[in-house]
């Protein structure tokens, strides 16, 4: 059964079939100059050491290669040299210490790749080895080497606790008390395009930058800061990128892409991080190791939930403190439990930067309670499907982070359309006809992921239409299109508003000289924010262009005008102005419509999580239950996913292609989280550092991911849709654990579920072939 | 070295080194000045749309046909296209006169980046020039040089399936999961 074609195709679509689609490095002048950085402790295994400088006569060698230009160190950054998106805590060149062994100590520039690649093997830096720490907890201890001494929590980036009720009493009292340990690996983002773009600085000064980004005007703030430059002297333009899921949030090649083109005398120069550094530099999801208690009544009512998190946040801080936050926010579950008490620890380590990553630190915690609640449901003898309906959060409740839920919840329809699908109904049947040598097994999973920042800070966009001289309309899209097809939606949007066919809506992609200030294209917020600012805008226009109709129509009432494809009609007498010769009656400045939106936040926050200094607590949240048919190759190990059933609740539908595509993208990548991205460090070393050795699944290792919507209603969303971008990498994790523990008995507690695992669950039950009924 | 070769049906004659890789070649070289009458015109037949997404040949993104075989430009060298006929996602077809395939991957909804797509186009037109109406597992097969990081492969597969029908007219689909049923079947 084929899909059947999209009424109408997204508007980016078939620019990138055919290949015409530029991204950013693609948009470089051909006699951009090349710039690349050298990060030596890779090369000589060192994660951790003091910098003396570079070898003076490699330098020499490095500068005698022709066509080689500059190599430039930490003393040539002027500013604070330091980026981050809220903690200022990276160097753009380290000149001291390097914390990690992607570090950059130098950047050098030529006139051609191969010059490049050249003087990037000649130069040596002087390294002094400092000790090093790999491993959170220890990195907690005392004495443990530090890797930012000027930070007064230690190693400590963040510690912070979620409190209601009384957790420890209750789990006193509790009937059924269960304990469970879990940890999850790094994942890389492994977008397909790597990091990089160019820049030149123009006659006037400008730093006029075009980059793989998902925040370009958040941008501006970090490259100013780390360069001593004045954001507003920064232009930063963000065509669509080539896949983002977080990794291109905050600055990546930004800063040392800025560097370069200020030592480039006016030339453009291009930055491209190749495959190999994109893994060694590039921002990572956090490791995370998670320790719950859970107590319940007999009957499976959810009492208290108590746990510990510790995040592995690398070197650099990134966004560690809020991905942790989100991952707290997450941790008990989207269920009712009246006494939470959460703990977690984000701690600097000398392993890779850990930064945003779709699910954005919930994923890791999704394994761990749907782990709990399965261990309960198996305790109880009750079917996990009707233990996750009993518990779940409804509209009205209070989550189990005390925020009282006004907002949309179809957590409950989400596991009804799962438990009427014949995947589900027929599974036992399924389990038992398993072929010789194979184990079959069904689990599922309930998942959410909170939508937007949170509250502390304002969670906003702004759009602006303009009416063109032709009577046609551009949108001003300022929200980086990472893949998930806002810019098309937001054409979708305009035409329907405008009451326009889609072609008479051109969009510009985000640039800071011609667009608004907007947030970043993350957090599940960006067709929510925007699109709502964008109605707002269209909605203007539209009474805008009524209203300047009625002169030459001759209409002294409003109400008898409506705008249709191309023209204002008088609706009484049929008579039209075309756009195209309204065009003519409006000024420039009378065709422009601009409006804002800012998210809600929690109006009566709950007087806890205060450590954290922004993003807590949310309000909206998507949800999702998501079902997983495994076959396991007793011989093997391996693992073959058979069939995936997602069920999303994301409020109403907008585009339902664009809905799927999010579906069916975030649980190939958990597929893949779940299964074959088995992230290797060994002392802050990676050793699965390029694409033969960290395996993305392929069109082989996934199967046709069904989609469903439990639809409902977000009355605050743009039409009533929530975000979707987030909450399906959620579920693969957890669902493919449990069938697992339904196929071999035994219950994985630890990421990826790699053949060598699954062959040791295999064996903790021997070979007797005991399985419990799901 | 001097290079003659044929990329989308334009004939190419530059000056290169032999060991300069196929894919930086087609992305930055090709490009020359005609004299045109009295007029200097610069010809761009740059190839932006090979994408390089790894160099190591592991994701496909650069996948070219060379004399209709599908080969990934990131593991060649500029030599190795000496006479050559080359042919791009970009020569497939346009915006204006796409591709069966690229006008499929748009209906279908299998483009969401997009950093993958022209090489999987590429590879998809190799698979169905070899194989007119493949089954789903043999569209799986055919692709599974070529990474995609945003789809999930569900809808490429569709396209594929959606074209190969409209070639074969004829149904050649099976039901999304049926390589379970098919060891269903085999059970003893």
């Amino acid at each position: 059964m084929i899909s059947r074609p999209a009424p109408r195709p997204r508007a980016d679509a078939l620019s990138k079939a055919t290949g015409t689609e530029r991204y950013a490095l693609d948009q470089a002048p051909a006699e951009s100059l090349w710039a690349g950085a050298y990060r030596p402790g890779a090369a000589l295994g060192l994660a951790h050491a003091q910098v003396l400088g570079l070898d003076e006569a490699s330098v020499r060698a490095a500068l005698a290669v022709p066509g080689v230009l500059r190599v430039l160190t930490a003393a040539d950054v002027p500013g604070t040299n330091r980026q981050g998106i809220i903690h200022k805590d990276q160097p753009v060149l380290c000149g001291e210490v390097i914390r990690h062994m992607g570090d950059p100590v130098a950047l050098v520039l030529a006139e051609s790749a191969p010059a490049l690649r050249h003087a990037l093997a000649l130069l040596r830096a002087d390294l002094r080895p400092l000790p090093a720490v790999f491993d959170p907890e220890q990195a907690l201890k005392k004495g443990a080497p530090l890797l930012h001494p000027e930070h007064k929590g230690g190693n400590l980036l963040l510690g912070a606790r979620i409190e209601k009720g009384n957790a420890r009493e209750a789990l006193k009292n509790a009937p059924v008390v269960l304990r469970g340990e879990f940890s999850t690996p790094v994942q890389e983002h492994a977008f397909l395009e790597p990091q990089g773009g160019f820049a030149q600085i123009t006659p006037d000064g400008l730093l006029d930058m075009t980059v793989s980004t998902q925040a370009p005007f958040r941008d501006r703030f970090e490259i100013g800061h780390a360069l001593g430059l004045n954001p507003l002297h920064i232009r930063v333009r963000a065509p669509y990128l080539g896949g983002g899921f977080g990794g291109k949030d905050g600055s990546t090649a930004q800063c040392l892409l800025g560097l370069a083109a200020l030592h480039a005398k006016g030339r453009p120069v291009r930055l491209a991080w190749d495959r190999e550094e994109s893994i060694l530099a590039g921002y990572k999801r956090h490791a995370v190791r998670l320790r719950y208690t859970v107590g319940a009544e007999k009957d499976g009512t959810l009492l208290a939930l108590s746990c510990r998190l510790v995040y592995d946040t690398g070197a650099y801080a990134h966004l560690g403190g809020e991905v942790m936050e989100l991952g707290m926010e997450h941790a008990a579950g989207p269920y009712r439990i009246p006494h939470v008490r959460i703990e977690g620890r984000c701690v600097y380590t000398n392993n890779p930067i850990a930064g945003a990553f779709r699910g954005f630190g919930v994923a890791q915690t999704c394994p761990a309670f749907e782990g709990m609640l399965d261990a309960l449901a198996a305790k109880l003898c009750l079917d996990p499907l009707a233990l996750r309906r009993k518990n779940a959060l409804r509209r009205g409740d209070e989550n189990p982070c005390g925020v009282r839920l006004s907002s949309s919840v179809h957590l409950v329809e989400c596991l009804d359309t799962l438990a009427a699908h014949p995947l589900w109904t027929t599974r036992r049947d399924w389990r038992a006809a398993a072929p010789p040598f194979t184990r079959r097994g069904v689990g599922l999973a309930a998942v959410f992921n909170g939508m937007g920042y949170g509250r502390g800070l304002p969670d906003m966009a702004i759009a602006k239409v303009e009416f063109t001289e032709a009577g046609e309309f551009l949108v001003y899209n300022a929200v980086a299109d990472m893949g998930q097809g806002n810019a098309a939606a937001f054409a979708l949007l305009a035409a329907q508003e405008l009451n326009q066919q889609a072609g008479a809506i051109q969009l510009i992609q985000p640039d800071t000289e011609r667009c608004h200030p907007s947030g970043s294209s993350s957090a599940g917020r960006t067709t929510y924010t925007y699109g709502n600012a964008l109605l707002k805008a269209c909605g203007a226009m539209r009474r805008k262009l009524i209203s300047r109709a009625a002169m030459p129509l001759l209409a002294d009432e409003l109400d008898s005008l409506e705008l249709i494809p191309g023209a204002v009609r008088h609706i009484p007498t049929g008579r039209v102005v075309p756009l195209k010769l309204l065009a003519g009656y409006l000024t420039h400045d009378d065709r422009v419509c601009v409006a804002e939106f800012l998210m809600p936040v929690a109006q009566n926050p709950p007087n806890t999580g205060r450590d954290f200094l922004i993003g807590f607590p949310h309000l909206i949240f998507a949800h999702a239950a998501h079902l997983a048919r495994i076959e396991v190759d007793e011989l093997t190990g391996r693992v073959r996913v058979c069939d995936y059933l997602a069920v999303t609740d994301g409020g109403k539908v907008l585009d339902r292609c664009c809905f799927d595509q999010q579906a069916q993208g975030g649980a190939a990548q958990g597929l893949g989280y779940a299964l074959t991205e088995d992230f290797q460090l060994r002392e802050g070393r990676i050793l699965t550092g390029d694409l033969s050795t960290y395996l993305l699944p392929t069109a082989l290792d996934v199967p046709d991911v069904l989609s469903l919507a439990a639809e409902g209603d977000e009355e605050t969303g743009p039409h009533g849709l929530k975000g979707v971008g987030e909450v399906g990498i959620n579920g693969p994790g957890p669902a493919l654990a449990a069938a697992l523990e339904d196929a071999t008995g035994t219950r994985p507690h630890q990421l990826p579920y790699t053949p060598e695992r699954v062959l040791a669950l295999l064996g903790a039950r021997g070979s007797s072939r005991k399985r419990r009924r799901a | 070295m001097r290079l003659s070769f044929i990329l989308n049906g334009h004939q190419v004659v530059l000056e290169t080194a032999p060991d300069r890789r196929a894919i930086d070649l087609l992305r930055e070289d090709v490009t020359h000045e005609d004299l045109l009458g009295f007029d200097l015109v610069c010809h761009d037949h740059r190839a932006l749309e090979v994408k390089e997404g790894c160099g190591t040949g592991e994701c496909g993104a650069c996948s070219i046909l060379v004399d209709g075989v599908h080969r990934l430009a990131c593991l060649m060298l500029a030599a190795q296209l000496e006479g050559r006929e080359v042919v791009t996602a970009a020569g497939l077809g346009t915006q204006a006169d796409p591709h069966p395939l690229q006008r499929a991957f748009a209906e279908h909804g299998a483009v969401q980046c997009g950093y993958c797509t022209p090489g999987m186009v590429v590879a998809a037109a190799a698979l169905l020039e070899q194989n007119p109406a493949p089954t789903r597992a043999e569209i799986r097969q055919g692709l599974s040089g070529n990474l995609c990081r945003c789809t999930g492969y569900v809808k490429i597969v569709d396209a594929v399936q959606a074209v190969a029908k409209d070639f074969a007219g004829e149904d050649s689909a099976e039901e999304p999961g049926a390589p379970c049923a098919e060891n269903e079947g085999e059970r003893p």
